[in-house]
């Protein structure tokens, strides 16, 4: 019997390092993974309302949050390939072209 | 207890891959520990009983979208991190934000959370069910997704392509 | 049910027992392989070692661990160390949910010949399976040489499209039977139909054209001919176990025939019935007959998986990939619909 508030400290604990995570890594894809870090503790607490409150639609929620992430993660890959082949660097801070 | 020790022992393991995927300088570790936070995700998915999301987890995102991350690291021979101005100012005020921020909200769902608490296993997700609710109450969303993974297959087929290459006139043609 | 001492130390006692009939299993498939691949070859095979070469993969054995672990120095060594032992322990622990055969009774305990029976089943193998892409992936990457690294990637790339074909054709499997648990899928097969055919998914549940995908997508899953361009000897020097050697190549070289051995039972479970076959005899003779039926039958699946590698030639890797996504996914998707249609018209007989 764990109370709800400890997985929802660890789904915070998750969400907190994602954003840590994209502010200051300055490789797109290690941005890129925090996203998918915190998108992880979003689906923790999903999961831990939906036993909290026996109601289903909660896993079903975190299904869809993953499908829409896969192919987020498809999409950003690519585009990051295609960055990489014009800029031929992954720091971010050098994609700047269009900076005044 | 039991619940309450594999609840930590795990959580510990997230925490762990989680403070890892920002310490490591190469993001093939980054990558790494990722995996092993949505791995033992997976393991605390399972104790609240949602065996059918801890599957999918395993499969869809270590399993797969993992894998592409790790792909493209070791296509693009994705070196080590250099730290620019940008990076450590980001370090100097968004660490501390972020972290006080976290606390703030830590403290607030203590003293509201209540005397909510879970057993082991406590919303059973079988398969049967899940299914059942994903076809009948949840049809859009399930189609609509569908759709949404067919666009973004074509969005990345058609990124990742080469440019075809112009064919430049050349002076001589017979 | 068990209670929980019991259900322990039945446990523990179940996964000695598995791993060290798997580890000998792996040992004599590598055996059976060479012994089959040299009768086809018209040599001998391994006879020098033992009678009919039978100790000959003891002596491998003592070979890998006594000779020289030679790591190379530029490579990245955690991910080279890890590597191997993340590709055994994914072939390994599959095995942890496939159903042996029925209930035996122990000491007034009834224990199923399974590990673990969970309403998942199938969705662990395929999860497991997603995973062991990583020690392949991993191993080309970390060996910071050109041909392990190509090998590598295409490896991956090739298993990664695999499983998709795989999985699909599991999912006929899974609409006839109705469920994940392998224990409950195999128990829908029993019976007979016309008298004297057994109720096998492969004929009375109409999945032989999945049959046949989950066998081609099987080959390419374990790197086998005719889809093993990734570890050939003639083409990447050996891919990406090129710069690996003794113990760890020995553990890549577990990892392959284990993945082939539960790939194998998966195949009997799924398709073949698992443990269905005639009883006779008395009760002690019916308690293990259902496990030799078992084994028989992953017997029969790894004798043709050699057989085809001693036949067939391997695939370009583009013919490899194209097979995959332009045929077999196709064709798993139309097998799909099919058997989705058949049972919404016409049910199945389990309700």
């Amino acid at each position: 019997m764990v109370p709800i508030s400890y997985y929802l400290i660890l789904s915070g604990i998750l969400f907190a390092c994602g954003v840590i995570g994209f502010l200051i890594k300055r490789n797109i894809i290690t941005i890129f993974m925090s996203i998918e870090l915190m998108l992880n503790g979003v689906n923790l607490s999903f999961v831990a309302f939906a036993a909290q409150w026996h109601h289903l639609s909660g896993q079903i929620f975190v299904f869809f949050v993953m499908v829409v992430a896969a192919a987020e993660t498809a999409v950003g890959l690519a585009i990051i390939i295609a960055v990489f082949r014009t800029r031929e660097t992954l720091n971010v801070d050098q994609v700047n072209l269009l900076k005044l | 207890m039991l619940h309450l020790v594999l609840f930590l022992v795990f959580g510990a393991i997230c925490v762990a891959g989680a403070v890892n995927l920002l310490v490591q300088k190469h993001p093939i570790g980054s990558a790494l520990s990722l995996v092993v936070v949505m791995a033992s995700l997976a393991v605390e998915y399972l104790l609240l009983g949602a065996e059918f999301v801890a599957a999918v987890q395993v499969i869809v995102y270590a399993g797969a979208v993992m894998v592409l991350f790790v792909f493209v690291i070791m296509l693009l021979n994705a070196g080590e991190e250099e730290l620019t101005k940008g990076s450590r100012v980001a370090v100097v005020l968004g660490v501390p934000g972020v972290l006080a921020g976290g606390l703030l909200v830590a403290w607030v769902l203590l003293r509201h959370s209540g005397e909510h608490t879970v057993s082991l296993g406590a919303l059973p997700g079988y398969p049967k069910v899940i299914g059942q609710l994903l076809f009948h109450e949840f049809l859009l969303p399930f189609e609509v997704t569908s759709i949404l993974v067919l666009i973004a297959i074509l969005g990345a087929v058609f990124l990742a392509s080469k440019p075809e290459a112009t064919p430049r006139p050349t002076g001589k043609e017979n | 049910m068990l209670s929980l001492p019991v259900f322990i130390i039945a446990s523990l006692i179940k996964i000695v027992l598995v791993i060290f009939v798997l580890l000998t299993a792996v040992a004599y498939t590598v055996w059976l392989e060479r012994k089959v691949v040299g009768h086809m070859q018209n040599r001998w095979g391994p006879s020098r070692v033992g009678p009919f070469g039978l100790l000959q993969p003891l002596a491998d054995g003592i070979k890998f661990l006594v000779k020289e672990d030679l790591t190379p120095p530029h490579v990245y060594r955690p991910l080279f160390i890890a590597a191997p032992m993340i590709a055994v322990v994914c072939a390994l622990t599959s095995i942890a949910v496939i159903p042996f055969g029925t209930a035996i009774t122990v000491f007034g305990y009834s224990i199923p010949m399974q590990i673990t029976d969970i309403h998942i089943g199938l969705l662990v193998i395929l999860g497991i399976t997603s995973v062991g892409v990583y020690g392949v992936a991993l191993a080309g990457w970390s060996s910071n040489s050109k041909y392990s690294l190509l090998g590598g990637l295409r490896a991956s790339a090739q298993m990664v499209s695999y499983e998709i074909c795989l999985g699909l054709s599991l999912v006929g499997v899974l609409i006839v039977s109705g469920s994940f648990s392998l224990r409950e899928i195999v128990e829908s097969q029993s019976g007979h139909f016309w008298g004297f055919i057994p109720k096998w998914n492969i004929f009375y549940g109409g999945q032989f054209v999945a049959f046949f995908i989950y066998l081609m997508a099987a080959y390419a899953e374990t790197n086998r001919i005719p889809f093993d361009l990734p570890e050939a000897e003639t083409e990447l020097v050996a891919g990406y176990h090129t710069e690996y050697s003794a113990m760890k190549f020995a553990m890549f070289f577990m990892a392959e025939y284990a993945n082939m051995i539960t790939v194998a039972s998966l195949a009997t479970l799924l398709f073949l019935g698992g443990w269905s076959g005639p009883l006779f005899g008395p009760p002690l003779l019916q308690a293990i007959l259902p496990t030799f039926w078992f084994v028989a039958k992953v017997f029969v699946f790894l004798f043709i998986y050699i057989w085809v590698r001693g036949t067939l030639p391997r695939f370009r890797y583009d013919q490899l990939m194209a097979f995959g996504w332009k045929f077999l996914f196709p064709l798993a998707i139309a097998n799909l619909v099919v058997t989705a249609l058949v049972v919404a018209l016409f049910g199945t007989s389990r309700g």
